[in-house]
């Protein structure tokens, strides 16, 4: 009876866990349903038909076909899934290259004007995409950029969120470490290097997680910067598949989660993490 | 030069690459953007605050502005009560907590293009959801193409953000020490005296970011709504968002800049506001 009691609040939980789980299995369930078979059933949402949609859980007809013909005859699929590919290792290295020093700046040293600079990095990252969106324009113009990879790749990699995610982790190095490696004579690149980055290590990979989610699921600044197609990503892109072809679109859904959905798997405690980092008051 | 300053001048050099960066792609264009709001679009001449008038007599700002603003108010109290709901479920779970955990933190890396057609197969006017809710003598609505459309907005956001919070509540009921907790079961305190006497006012702390980073993630609901509804979607469902990219794309440029001048205004606004009263606390 007691057992009961303490696990009833767990329905709560569990009933919420339903509404996360139900669509992933209805779109992975789907993409190995025959094109046939998808139509049948979506019909009404699809092409007008009559009644309700229906969606079986498991296929009736399980096939490959949807998944062969999107790797083997679709070319726009991967010129995109490389646009997204591009765009996002692209924005991390280019986070990590100046945002690593840049956090380790912050956290470790003293130098003028550095709380008046930090709180102007936490207020920019505080600002959504609509605040950055013209004057980003502007820039990207001015430097011939707007229509091209590079123009989504330069304004992101300088985004202040890492550097906040890092700085978090590398406050928590002890003091009496780095003085007793001043003491044995290292210099400050010394010590970022050899102590910083690998006591940090954790931190530089909570802002690989958190930045690999975000970039894979880009939406705004390829909408606004991009015109040609060809250089959408994965994430822009997809949704035009789906008329008309839904057994295709939702192989290409499935595709186009996996690389999320490894990174998640892999790096889920260097997420929390990163978020624990974002949320706790100093 | 004494090595103090030389010092000084290296941590300027690790921030240097990061700020000069930051320096050309946000801060110089976003000076450029203040003045550009108060000139005119065509010729650069000085105008005052007439564009901002316009932003503000503009019909399709004062729907956008009151859309959001609703949609702030309905979903961010929903978010941040119910996370906290189930970080306490949970916490009073540890053994279960864990799947838990990765189920909710799971649509945080599913792209929302992946999911775009299970929304619409699920939310059409004779999709899944109301073939359920026929199914157990219910009347459906048209989700997309009503007012409904809100409630599936707010719906997608919290089902996107509830890990995220989740996490936060956690560390936050981690962070109170347990001593607290014995002193209050050796007073004689009751669970639910426990918890409005003991968890709440120990969560004040968090709650200011967790108000912060829920505010801030509300404004990525543009992504569901767009693949979804596209650039005009139903009118209770016009997000300033909508109206910003629609705005880019007539070119109106005049009166981008004094809106984003205005949102960011606001934004920085409620961030102080917020920090202060939560200091005061």
């Amino acid at each position: 009876m007691r057992k009961i009691r303490q696990s009833l609040p767990l329905l709560l939980p569990l009933v919420l866990s339903a509404a996360v789980w139900l669509p992933i299995v209805f779109l992975v369930g789907g993409s190995f349903m025959g094109e046939a078979e998808l139509t049948a059933s979506l019909a009404p949402v699809l092409s007008g038909g009559e009644g309700f949609a229906r969606w079986d859980l498991i296929p009736l007809y399980p096939t490959l076909r949807p998944y062969v013909e999107l790797l083997l005859d679709s070319p726009g699929f991967f010129v995109m899934f490389w646009n997204s590919v591009k765009i996002t290792l692209g924005t991390l290295a280019g986070q990590l290259l100046v945002g690593v020093p840049a956090a380790w700046g912050f956290a470790r040293h003293e130098f003028p004007c550095k709380n008046l600079l930090f709180t102007l990095y936490i207020v920019l990252m505080l600002m959504p995409f609509q605040v950055t969106m013209m004057p980003t324009y502007l820039v990207l113009d001015r430097l011939n950029l707007l229509d091209t990879l590079t123009g989504i790749i330069l304004p992101a990699a300088f985004s202040t969120f890492p550097v906040f995610i890092m700085y978090r982790f590398f406050r928590g190095i002890p003091q009496a470490l780095i003085e007793s490696a001043e003491l044995d004579g290292a210099g400050s690149f010394r010590i970022f290097w050899s102590i910083g980055l690998p006591l940090g290590a954790g931190g530089v990979m909570s802002a690989v997680v958190l930045g690999f989610l975000d970039c894979w699921n880009l939406i705004e600044p390829p909408m606004t910067y991009l015109k040609t197609k060809a250089l959408w990503p994965l994430s822009l892109y997809l949704p035009q598949v789906v008329t008309g072809r839904a057994g295709l679109a939702l192989a290409a859904s499935v595709v186009a989660l996996i690389p999320a959905i490894l990174v998640f798997l892999y790096g889920q405690s260097y997420l929390e993490q990163g978020i624990i980092a974002a949320g706790i008051k100093e | 030069m004494n090595s103090r300053t030389a010092g000084r001048m290296r941590g300027l050099l690790f921030i240097l690459p990061s700020l000069l960066g930051v320096g050309v792609f946000v801060l110089a264009p976003f000076l450029e953007v203040v003045r550009r709001s108060f000139t005119g679009a065509m010729n650069g001449a000085f105008v005052g605050l007439k564009n901002y008038a316009d932003v503000f007599s503009n019909g399709a700002f004062r729907l956008a502005a009151g859309n959001t603003l609703r949609f702030v108010a309905f979903c961010m109290p929903l978010l941040i009560s119910l996370s906290l709901l189930v970080a306490v479920i949970l916490y009073g779970n540890p053994r279960r907590a864990g799947f838990f955990k990765t189920t909710f933190l799971i649509p945080m890396a599913i792209p929302v293009a992946s999911i775009v057609l299970i929304w619409k197969a699920l939310f059409h006017a004779d999709g899944l959801v109301n073939s359920w809710i026929t199914a157990f003598g219910g009347q459906g609505t048209d989700w997309m193409q009503s007012s409904a459309a809100f409630w599936v907005l707010v719906g997608s956001y919290i089902w996107k953000n509830l890990g995220y919070d989740v996490i936060l509540w956690m560390a936050g009921l981690a962070n109170i020490s347990t001593d607290i907790y014995e002193a209050a079961a050796i007073d004689g305190a009751g669970a639910w005296t426990t918890f409005t006497r003991v968890t709440l006012p120990n969560l004040l702390p968090s709650l200011y970011t967790i108000t912060v980073l829920s505010f801030l993630n509300s404004f990525k609901v543009f992504r569901e709504a767009y693949l979804v509804a596209g650039d005009y979607p139903h009118s209770s469902m016009y997000l300033l968002q909508h109206l910003f990219s629609n705005w880019f794309r007539e070119l109106s440029m005049d009166k981008l800049a004094a809106a984003a001048v205005l949102v960011a205004a606001v934004i920085l606004l409620l961030i102080l506001l917020l920090r202060r009263a939560w200091e005061t606390e």
